[in-house]
C-alpha cells in the first residue's frame, strides 16, 4: 500500500512536468506583442519592456525559460503578473471559493443523484422511474451555460429565492444556486448509474444468498446490495470531486464566482500568462491528488482490487 | 430412518408420520416475453430427518427451480409459483405471509449454491458473514457471533480458521468457499438443507471431500438433505432414492441402489448408458439423441417421446402418469414394466 502510493506520487512527476511545460510554451507562444497596450493609448517606454521582458525571461530560448520558471515553482515561488500582483495569493484568494462551489455541487450530486437513482433502480418501470430517466435525460441535453441562466433568471431574479449572483461574498448559501447548476450534468449521471448498478446486483447470486440466509428485505437491499451498487458510483463522484475542483469557467461566470475558473478566464482574455500556467500548474496537482486519492478508496471499497 | 417412501407425496395420514418435507404437485412458470415457460409441472415429493433425496436432470430439467420454490427465492417475476403445496412439519410454506414465511429461510430449511463465489457476498469477510446469521436470527452481539462464526469454520475443516475469518471470499479457493457456505447454511441447524450442484465447479478431488462433509454434517446433525445435480456418479454413495426429473416433471422415482441395478424409464435408462465405463474404453460413448423440449411449448403426450428409443403410438397421443411400477418405485412411462425388464424393443426408426 505505502510503495503503491509512492509509485503513484513518483509518476505524477513527469505528469506535472509535462503539463506544465504544454501550457507554459502555448501561453507564450500566442501571437502578439504581451505588453500592447498596457501603457493606456501610447505604446510602452522601452525601458519598460527591456525591464518586463528581462523580468520574465523573454529573449531566453523557450526550454531555458521554461527550466527557470520550474525552478521558481519548485521554490513555491509562482511569480508575479503583470501588473505586479502576486500569483500565490491571487491562487489562494480564489480557491477556498472553488473549494466551496465543488463540496456543495457533491452534496447535491449525493443526496439528489444518489437519491433519485435508489428510488428508480428500487422500482424499474415504475412513475419515478420514468421520471427519473425523463427529467436526467433532459438535464444531459441541455448546456449548462442554458440551465445556469434559465435558474438564475428564475430563482435568482424573477422570484428571488436564491441570491442571483456570488460577488464578494462567497457564503454557502449564496453557492446553493450555482452548485446546483454545477452539479446537475453529473447529478444526472450519478442517478443513472446508481439506477443501473443498483438494478444489476438486484440479480446478483449474492443477493439470492442473502434472501436464503433468512435476511430481512431491508438487511438484503439496505447493506447486502446497496454496498456493491454503490462502488462505481462513488467512485465516480470521487473522480468527477477532482473535475470540480479545477474550477467551472461557465458557471463561476454565470453567478460571478470569484473562484478559481473566473480567475482563469480573466488571465486568458487579458493575456496574463504567468496567472494562467500558475494556475493550471495547482489544477493539475489537485486533480492528480484527488484522483489517486479515489484509486484508493475504491480499493478499500472493494476488497477485490489490491494495489499490489 | 426411511429410505424409501412409498406413494407420491403421502399424506401424513398415509404414512404415518409428518414429512419433514413435503412437495405436492408444484407448478412453477417463468413469465417471459418470448412465451410462458413451464418449468416446473407437477413435482411432489417427501424428505424425511436424515434422509438424502438426490433429484437427478439435466439443465433446463426444473430440479433447481423447484428448490428455489421451496427456499421462496424464485426471480419474480419472471418466475411464478402458480400451484401445489410445500409442507415443512406438515405447515404449506406458500400460504404464508412473506416475513413469517422469512423465518423458515435459514432457520429450518437452507440452500447452498453451484457457484460460491459469485453466491457469496465480494465486500464482506467470511467470517462477517456467517456471523451474521447469528446476529440478525438470534441477536448475538458482534463478538459472540463472530466466536460462533469461526467455530462453525472449524467444523467444516477450514484451516486456521480464526486467522482466516476476516478474508474475503476471492482470497479462498474453491474449495474452502463451498465450504463457507456450507458453514453459512448449517449455522443455525438447519431441518433441511438443499444443496444446488454443490460440486459442479469444483476438481474432482475437492468435489469428493465436499461430498464427504455434507455427507458427514447431515449425520451428526440428522438433517434431511436435497441434492440437485446432474452427475450420477457424485449421488451413488450418498443418496437415498432419487428423483429424476425431466422438462419439470418427475420420470422416475426409486430407492437409488434399484435405480442403478435397473431403470424403469427410458430416460433414466439413457442416463445411466452415457456414464464413461472404463470396462467399455475404446467404444463410443452412448449419449442422449436430440434436446429438451422447448419450455414454453411442451409437446402433447410424453415429454420425451422424441428423443425416446421406444416411443410408440400411445406416447405421442398420451402423457403417462407417475405410476408405481414395483412396490417402492415410480415412472411415468408407458412401458415402465418393459423397460424395467429390459424386455422391449426399440422402435423402427
Amino acid at each position: 500500500m505505502g510503495r503503491y502510493v509512492a509509485r503513484r506520487l513518483l509518476q505524477m512527476i513527469p505528469v506535472v512536468i509535462g503539463t506544465t511545460f504544454i501550457i507554459y510554451a502555448l501561453v507564450w507562444a500566442l501571437p502578439g506583442d504581451p505588453f500592447a497596450g498596457r501603457c493606456g493609448a501610447r505604446p510602452c517606454p522601452a525601458a519598460y519592456v527591456a525591464e518586463m521582458t528581462d523580468k520574465y525571461n523573454l529573449d531566453d530560448p523557450l526550454p531555458i525559460a521554461y527550466i527557470q520558471y520550474l525552478g521558481n515553482l519548485i521554490r513555491g515561488d509562482f511569480g508575479e503578473t503583470f501588473q505586479g500582483l502576486s500569483v500565490g495569493e491571487e491562487l489562494l484568494r480564489a480557491y477556498p471559493t472553488t473549494v466551496k462551489l465543488a463540496l456543495v455541487a457533491i452534496v447535491f450530486e449525493i443526496l439528489i443523484g444518489i437519491g433519485a437513482g435508489i428510488l428508480a433502480g428500487l422500482r424499474r418501470g415504475s412513475y419515478i422511474d420514468n421520471l427519473v430517466l425523463v427529467s436526467t435525460l433532459v438535464v444531459v441535453s441541455i448546456p449548462v451555460f442554458v440551465i445556469g441562466s434559465v435558474l438564475q433568471l428564475f430563482l435568482g431574479m424573477r422570484w428571488g429565492i436564491f441570491p442571483a449572483t456570488v460577488g464578494s461574498d462567497d457564503s454557502l448559501y449564496n453557492l446553493i444556486l450555482p452548485g446546483f447548476v454545477l452539479a446537475a450534468l453529473s447529478l444526472a449521471y450519478v442517478a443513472r448509474l446508481t439506477r443501473t448498478s443498483l438494478a444489476e446486483n438486484r440479480r446478483a447470486d449474492y443477493v439470492r444468498t442473502a434472501v436464503a440466509k433468512g435476511l430481512p428485505q431491508r438487511r438484503v437491499i439496505g447493506i447486502h446490495t446497496m454496498r456493491n451498487s454503490l462502488i462505481p458510483v462513488i467512485t465516480f463522484i470521487g473522480a468527477d470531486f477532482g473535475a470540480l475542483l479545477g474550477g467551472a469557467i461557465v458557471t463561476e461566470g454565470i453567478f460571478n464566482v470569484p473562484g478559481v475558473g473566473n480567475l482563469i478566464f480573466r488571465s486568458v482574455t487579458s493575456r496574463d500568462g504567468v496567472m494562467v500556467t500558475g494556475a493550471v500548474t495547482v489544477l493539475v496537482l489537485v486533480f492528480l491528488l484527488v484522483n489517486l486519492l479515489v484509486d484508493l478508496i475504491y480499493g478499500w471499497l472493494d476488497p477485490r482490487i489490491s494495489h499490489g | 430412518m426411511a429410505t424409501t417412501q412409498a406413494g407420491i407425496a403421502p399424506r401424513p395420514d398415509q404414512a404415518g408420520v409428518t414429512p419433514l418435507l413435503e412437495v405436492e404437485n408444484l407448478q412453477v412458470e417463468f413469465r417471459t416475453r418470448d412465451g410462458v415457460a413451464k418449468a416446473v409441472n407437477g413435482v411432489s415429493y417427501t424428505l424425511h430427518e436424515g434422509e438424502t433425496l438426490a433429484v437427478l436432470g439435466e439443465s433446463g430439467s426444473g430440479k433447481s427451480v423447484t428448490a428455489q420454490a421451496i427456499m421462496g427465492i424464485l426471480d419474480s417475476p419472471p418466475g411464478f409459483v402458480t400451484g401445489g403445496a410445500v409442507r415443512f412439519r406438515g405447515q404449506d410454506l406458500l400460504a404464508l405471509p412473506d416475513d413469517e414465511r422469512r423465518a423458515y429461510r435459514g432457520r429450518s430449511i437452507s440452500m447452498i449454491f453451484q457457484d460460491a463465489l459469485s453466491a457469496l457476498n465480494p465486500v464482506f469477510p467470511v467470517g462477517w458473514q456467517i456471523a451474521e446469521m447469528f446476529r440478525v436470527h438470534e441477536g448475538l452481539s458482534k463478538k459472540d457471533a463472530k466466536q460462533r462464526a469461526v467455530e462453525l469454520m472449524e467444523q467444516v475443516r477450514i484451516p486456521a480458521a480464526r486467522e482466516r475469518a476476516g478474508d474475503y471470499p476471492h482470497q479462498f479457493s474453491g474449495g474452502m468457499r463451498q465450504r463457507i457456505m456450507i458453514a453459512m447454511a448449517i449455522a443455525l441447524d438447519p431441518d433441511v438443507l438443499i444443496a444446488d450442484e454443490p460440486t459442479t465447479a469444483l476438481d474432482v478431488t475437492v468435489q469428493a471431500q465436499i461430498m464427504q462433509l455434507l455427507a458427514d454434517l447431515q449425520r451428526e446433525r440428522n438433517m434431511g438433505l436435497i441434492l440437485i445435480t446432474h452427475d450420477l456418479g457424485v449421488v451413488a454413495d450418498v443418496a437415498d432414492k432419487i428423483e429424476v426429473m425431466y422438462s419439470g416433471r418427475i420420470m422416475e422415482q426409486a430407492p437409488v441402489h434399484d435405480i442403478y441395478a435397473a431403470p424403469a424409464h427410458p430416460y433414466t435408462k439413457g442416463l445411466l448408458e452415457s456414464i464413461p465405463r472404463v470396462d467399455l474404453k475404446g467404444q463410443e460413448l452412448s449419449a442422449i439423441k436430440g434436446l429438451p423440449p422447448n419450455l414454453t411449448n411442451i409437446p402433447a403426450g410424453c415429454e420425451f417421446r422424441p428423443r425416446c428409443p421406444y416411443a410408440r403410438d400411445i406416447c405421442k397421443e398420451q402423457r403417462p402418469p407417475l405410476a408405481e411400477v414395483v412396490p417402492g418405485r415410480f415412472s411415468a412411462c408407458h412401458f415402465a414394466q418393459e423397460v424395467l425388464e429390459g424386455d422391449i424393443e426399440p422402435a423402427q426408426q
